[in-house]
């Protein structure tokens, strides 16, 4: 199939980029979208010009890496699904396709479609962990979980910190990918001697970062590649005014 | 040259214990006084920052990925294994210690896998105490499934994400770490050479990947963790980004690589369907349990499918060849995974394949639907499915699946001792990059197992063995010998950006993949190796006439991030023919058509060949030297595989 691109294209944090035409011819419907940005930038370094620069890597939808927001969706069209696993057989014969980095200000474009994501290591670092040293824990089956629970804990845990919820937020809030870590942890026993000082550096972080605020558009579940619950938001709401009300901080 | 593996003295189940006890310390107050450089932040690379920040020592951290928790660990889909025994079905460190060897074809070190086996323990109690969400049973303690051939259940996971779950148990450690300040990460920063002083690792060379400035680190001890290299082949189950970069560049400083050509190929990934494939898709082994693999039996029916003109279902039970049935009655569709996929390829070879291009083998669950019920096998292989149909467009519970092998890992590495020190003092590698404990083949739920058993578990005993033999100077970035590396790094770039040729670097990573999965692959023969040979050195020396990398040196620039890595591979890739021509038997993932047994399963030469190969560079264009480091096994009898 033919298609025509209009990509983002930016030189660097402070250039003003802008869109760029590009017209792909004899597509195979069998490719990944990413294969197909792959098959322009080997047409653009044989004519000599720059590639389209975006982070990819596993190709299977689980390192988090890849970003692309696809005709106003993040990830494109197809739910549940990183950029990587969208296939060129969504897209028809002659379709126009948009393609932009992610939009958020805690997410500066580095360039063209990579943006500076790092301000969610600093969320993790700021509370995002058991503090427990190597060695000298107990046995594994001394901590029994519900397997409800750990179900649960693992369903907020699967979040691949790609991003799309920032992307997809009208706010660009956070308020996701934070949730699923503290609801994680919140929800395991290990987790909860730390949950109440844990909710707070992270919600403070998150704020000190630029993210925006939740006004439960619930855009953020819709778009997540993992399709990470929404309830999670609610938990971590929960979680933070307890924490406020009951500070362990003395 | 002499290769010291120092293994401890002793019975084998006492030799861990002992060595921890006779290695030297260092005491808490020195330990912040030393310097470690990490390079990689995979489950090694990860828990060995991070356990050695808690132990005192400052750690610099390195990862080419804008975050930790990308890292290609995070792509490991079934499990790890550990000897808990929970099951109570006869596990024990010493069965899994006997599976392992024996699983590796008798190609590794007896005293490092009993150690793997010990630690395995731990590492599940140290990750459950973390918060990784393992799967659980109703009363609330772990789960564990059979997993890779195994009698027992010992392999832990967490839905099809077990990877993930555990980097990110590792990677909240780091940033754990980092947030204290004992950890500095780097991230988007690729180690591009290693600085050696006075024979000793002082440091590293690396590039800032949105600059483009190359920088220098100096430390006491430089870790690699920097994973395999089966993006030699182009096509793998590995990350885009997965290189032999550090790994290979310590090589040419002078660190022996081992067993190059232990490769494994795995046999149920989702085949190739064009020219613009970047990368295969691997489907968990455990759908093995229940799809029935076959091609057409005779030569039409397999023209008439790939050509489209009739459709699997259409085919008859008699007309369809169950191979794997019919060759190996009593393992069947379970034999392990280099017989699964080496079978593959003959029935592809003899033209019976499937798929547009003719290599791929169906799975077929057609009989597991009949006999289980749709819902059942829905609850098994639900998310396989609809990955499946993801990438395909094809529905598995209508049609059957297609397959065919592709390169998942590589057991060969850096050469290092029990310790994991390289030959070079105070250069160590872990987890995938080293060769260690795999053998020729590994079992499946054992490369998670591994690298965290290096990062938690070793690495913070053995380190200080050699760090309490150091002063406690700091290393001096300004030693000409940084200066050299810098100016070597800075070289290559230069020249990869100045040749400005006809063709893209992925255009020459690809060829050189063919050559290796066509001559350096399932099977290799010593013609078509030395054929090879000759194509990688013509290859790479088109590829420093023609390569064209665009773009600008102090910018993001992923062309020249990606000629560096192939300018390495191109090397390394006939490294590897070289290793699988001088091994003249079958073993393991290594299966060489001259030596098989009359069934046509692979043919040890336990006389001659039980020996680790370490080779040494000698320059780009020149033979590598070879050194042995013979294997003793006091505890395990050598035996013949067989899965008739």
């Amino acid at each position: 199939m033919n298609l025509t691109l209009n990509v983002w294209r930016q030189k660097g944090p402070h250039d003003k980029g802008g869109f760029v035409k590009y017209e792909m011819t004899d597509i195979n419907h069998h490719m990944s979208f990413l294969e197909m940005m792959d098959v322009l930038n080997e047409q653009l370094v044989k004519k000599g010009e720059e590639p389209v620069h975006f982070d990819h890597d596993c190709r299977e939808g689980i390192c988090g890496s890849c970003a692309m927001h696809i005709d106003g969706r993040p990830h494109g069209p197809m739910q549940g699904t990183a950029t990587c696993q969208l296939h060129m057989r969504v897209f028809k014969d002659g379709d126009t396709i948009t393609v932009e980095p992610w939009r958020a200000k805690a997410f500066p474009v580095i360039k063209d479609l990579v943006v500076d994501r790092s301000a969610f290591d600093r969320i993790i670092q700021a509370g995002g962990y058991v503090s427990v040293n190597t060695g000298g824990v107990p046995d594994a089956n001394e901590i029994p979980v519900p397997k409800k629970i750990a179900d649960e804990a693992f369903n907020a845990a699967t979040c691949i910190s790609c991003g799309a919820c920032v992307a997809a937020c009208k706010n660009a809030s956070a308020m996701l990918f934070v949730a699923a870590k503290v609801s994680q942890l919140a929800l395991l026993p290990q987790g909860k001697v730390e949950r109440k000082n844990r909710v707070e550096k992270m919600v403070a972080q998150m704020d000190a970062e630029g993210f925006g605020n939740c006004t439960n558009t619930q855009a953020c579940s819709v778009e997540c590649p993992k399709e990470i619950s929404q309830d999670f938001i609610a938990m971590m709401n929960r979680e933070y005014i307890t924490a406020k009300f009951t500070s362990d901080n003395v | 040259m002499n290769l010291n593996s120092r293994i401890p003295e002793g019975p084998l189940a006492e030799k861990w214990e002992k060595h921890k006890f006779n290695v030297k310390l260092v005491n808490p107050a020195n330990k912040r006084k030393f310097d470690i450089i990490v390079v990689g932040t995979g489950l090694a690379g990860a828990s060995a920052a991070a356990s050695l920040a808690e132990l005192g020592y400052n750690v610099k951290v390195f990862t080419f990925h804008d975050s930790p928790r990308r890292a290609h660990s995070i792509a490991a889909q079934g499990g790890i294994n550990a000897a808990k025994n929970y099951q109570n079905d006869g596990d024990s460190v010493y069965r899994l210690f006997y599976d392992t060897v024996k699983g590796g074809d008798y190609r590794s070190r007896e005293a490092n896998v009993y150690r793997l086996a010990q630690v395995s323990v731990n590492i599940i109690d140290q990750c459950v105490a973390q918060g990784v969400p393992f799967a659980r049973e109703y009363g609330g303690l772990l789960d564990n499934r059979s997993f890779g051939g195994a009698q027992v259940s010992r392999t832990f996971y967490a839905k099809g994400q077990t990877g993930q779950q555990l980097l990110l148990g590792a990677y909240s450690a780091l940033s754990r770490q980092v947030a204290t300040g004992k950890v500095k990460l780097y991230t988007r920063t690729e180690m591009l050479d290693l600085v050696l002083v006075d024979g000793q690792a002082r440091g590293i060379i690396t590039r800032n990947l949105i600059t483009g400035k190359i920088e220098r680190h100096a430390g006491h001890a430089v870790l690699l963790c920097t994973g395999g290299y089966g993006n030699v082949f182009y096509l793998s189950t590995n990350a885009m980004a997965s290189n032999a970069t550090a790994a290979w560049r310590a090589h040419r400083k002078g660190a022996l690589f081992a067993n190059p050509c232990f490769t494994q190929i795995h046999p149920t990934c989702i085949p190739v369907s064009g020219t613009y494939q970047s990368k295969l898709t691997l489907m968990s082994e455990s759908l093995r349990n229940d799809g029935r693999v076959w091609v057409p039996k005779s030569l039409e029916d397999a023209a008439r499918i790939r050509k489209g003109e009739i459709k699997p279902t259409d085919l008859p039970e008699e007309a369809r060849d169950y191979y794997l049935e019919r060759r190996y009655p009593s393992f069947g569709n379970l034999v392990p995974r280099d017989v699964a996929s080496r079978n593959a390829k003959y029935v592809c070879d003899e033209g019976r394949g499937v798929g547009g291009t003719g290599l791929a083998v169906y799975l077929d669950f057609a009989d597991a639907i009949r006999r289980d019920g749709r819902n059942t096998i829905e609850a098994r292989y639900g998310n396989l499915f609809e990955m499946y149909e993801k990438i395909t467009g094809d529905d598995p519970y209508t049609t059957p699946m297609m397959i065919y092998p592709a390169v998942h890992y590589t057991m060969g590495g850096l050469w290092v001792d029990y310790n994991l020190m390289t030959n070079i003092p105070g250069l160590y590698a872990l987890g995938e990059a080293n060769f260690s404990d795999h053998g020729a083949n590994r079992l499946g739920a054992s490369a998670l197992m591994q690298g965290l058993a290096d990062g938690y578990f070793v690495i913070p005993y053995t380190l200080g063995d050699y760090i309490a033999s150091l002063p406690f100077q700091k290393v001096d970035a300004s030693h000409p010998a940084f200066d050299e590396a810098e100016k070597g790094v800075k070289d290559t770039i230069n020249k990869l950006m100045s040749i400005k040729g006809k063709r893209t670097v992925d255009d020459f990573h690809r060829e050189l993949g063919n050559i290796m999965w066509e001559y350096c692959g399932m099977a290799r023969n010593a013609e078509g190796l030395q054929k090879a040979i000759g194509l990688i050195q013509q290859l790479r020396a088109d590829f420093w006439k023609d390569v064209n990398v665009g773009g600008n040196v102090d910018e993001l620039n992923m062309s020249l991030e990606k000629a560096n890595r192939v300018a390495d591979f191109l090397e390394l890739g006939e490294l590897m023919c070289r290793d699988a021509l001088h091994r003249e038997e079958s073993c393991g993932g290594h299966f060489r058509d001259e030596y098989q047994t009359p069934e046509g399963e692979a043919l040890r030469n336990d006389e001659e060949f039980t020996y680790v190969a370490a080779w040494q560079y000698t320059g780009a264009n020149a033979e590598p030297q070879l050194h042995k480091e013979p294997l003793q096994f006091d505890n395990v009898k050598l035996t013949q595989r067989s899965y008739k």
